[in-house]
């Protein structure tokens, strides 16, 4: 598993230290975007340098390095245990090069032991498939954009909010509005509507592996997520909330089906710091391919 | 919002270097460039909660005309075993709402670093006492780690961890934007009401 260990340290790594490609694109888009002699311009100037610099020290892009999420690709009868074990060793490794924040806190107790191992760190979601290679795809997720996610249950009456689309449509663009300044913006909108409150949320943070550039395959959600994605950047809010033309980079929008009881829309804040990678392992743990 | 700009082409910024007297604070407009320099304290959920429920400063720390930096670094020992900080952008304000106020008259602080923005009652206070609010750009932790030219000195590390220890930097040229000034103007509250005026057009 040697081999594993080390992919894996590469994969935290690359994830901490460079910024996605189709992220990227969207950074650059949008300091394009800004007045220039704007703060906001200027928010984006240093964002822009924020990113060279980070990948050319190999440092992390953000020092809050996140709650640190796997989702794990695997073949029927891989030894999921054994892949924990080792990613749990890899991200204290991690850790000790500097590429992750001694970042995980003993709730209880306030304790931080700086390895950035305990119960529910690093997190894991293991998927079946009947490929033979192991997928491994990361999302370092930091606390400020985490903080202002938010999840609504419809009808709303104070956002006059039905059980249709376009209640959906009020609530995620009244989670963009308070999320203004907070999350670290321009930011990235991953979206469940349904399900039950746990998944709903765990849902919406998957929207997160999508590529930026891709397209809903549900027409009407693709229409609502351009729609969203435009009106958003109308309001003014702006990188960090300066004021300014770009306030999300992207919206990503899934459904899941819902009880009858239940309508919940569950919106995920992803920062401009938008940190997911992930790659194809061989047999022996080697990557053989990058995803993004 | 518009900025000044100098001749070289750059946005201007006004210099600003700790300890700083009120009436320097006092000078500072909402939207205005600032490059800070001289000693600057993190300090985040944990060191203001306890400044609040009455914990005493540890001996070293001073913060009179002082700043503190709203930030949990990532910190490394180098080589050499002294401490380097590789990664510094600023963490989420809001959350020291409760504590802000309080803890810069009782101290002395003018002046914070963050991001985000703080609410009604940490503006009033910097009205009152002569503070500011400074936000450094969320995420830049590079850009803004290349101006924190030394470690002086760590505090707390034991009992907080590190993101949370107070550590005490000597920053060079540190660049952020008056969001939040001394005569009541928050570009946080501005912006807010706008979008939010923008918002209910377009629903």
């Amino acid at each position: 598993m040697d081999s594993l260990f080390e992919s894996l340290i590469e994969i935290i790594r690359r994830t901490s230290a460079e910024i996605p490609d189709d992220v990227q694109r969207a950074i650059l888009a949008a300091l394009e975007n800004e007045k220039q002699d704007t703060i906001a311009k200027n928010a984006m100037e240093i964002i822009e340098r924020n990113i060279a610099l980070a990948k050319e020290k190999s440092q992390p892009l953000c020092q809050d390095t996140g709650s640190v999420l796997f989702y794990v690709d695997c073949p029927v009868g891989y030894d999921q245990m054994e892949f924990a074990d080792t990613a749990r060793a890899a991200v204290t490794e991690a850790t000790t090069r500097g590429f992750l924040r001694q970042n995980s806190v003993d709730s209880l107790t306030g304790k931080n032991d700086g390895t950035n191992i305990g119960p529910g760190a690093p997190t894991f979601h293991f998927h079946q498939t009947r490929k033979a290679n192991v997928t491994v795809r990361l999302v370092l997720k930091g606390g400020g954009c985490e903080n202002v996610g938010a999840q609504y249950s419809l009808p709303n009456t104070k956002l006059n909010a039905n059980r249709d689309l376009d209640g959906c449509r009020k609530v995620i663009l009244d989670a963009v509005q308070q999320a203004q300044g907070k999350g670290c913006g321009p930011g990235i909108l991953g979206v469940c509507i349904g399900g039950d409150r746990a998944t709903g949320y765990e849902l919406s943070k998957t929207q997160f592996l999508r590529n930026l550039d891709d397209e809903n395959e549900n027409a009407e959600l693709a229409a609502l997520e351009t729609d969203i994605h435009n009106t958003a950047n109308k309001l003014g809010i702006g990188p960090m909330g300066f004021g300014g033309n770009t306030t999300l980079l992207g919206v990503k929008i899934r459904a899941a089906n819902r009880v009858p009881a239940s309508y919940f829309v569950s919106v995920s804040y992803m920062c401009w710091a938008f940190r997911r990678h992930g790659a194809v392992l061989n047999e022996a743990g080697e990557i053989t391919e990058w995803l993004y | 919002m518009k900025q000044e700009k100098s001749r070289s082409g750059f946005i201007k910024m006004t210099e600003l270097t700790t300890p700083i007297s009120e009436e320097q604070i006092r000078a500072l407009k909402v939207g205005e460039s600032v490059a800070i320099s001289g000693v600057v304290y993190t300090g985040r959920d944990a060191v203001h909660k306890y400044l609040h429920e009455g914990g005493e400063l540890p001996e070293g720390v001073n913060l009179e005309g002082s700043i503190i930096y709203h930030c949990g670094p990532v910190v490394v020992k180098d080589d050499a075993g002294e401490w380097k900080v590789t990664a510094a952008g600023p963490t989420t304000s809001i959350r020291e709402e409760p504590y802000q106020t309080d803890i810069m008259k009782k101290f002395g602080v003018r002046g914070v670093i963050g991001k985000g923005g703080m609410g009604p009652k940490t503006l009033a206070g910097c009205a009152e006492n002569g503070g500011v609010y400074l936000h450094a750009i969320g995420g830049a932790a590079q850009v803004l780690a290349e101006h924190i030219a030394q470690v002086h000195n760590v505090y707390f590390l034991e009992e907080f961890g590190s993101p949370e220890a107070i550590w005490e930097l000597e920053v060079n040229q540190f660049p952020a934007v008056v969001t939040m000034d001394s005569h009541g103007r928050s570009l946080h509250a501005e912006v807010a009401e706008a979008s939010q005026a923008v918002l209910d057009e377009n629903l």
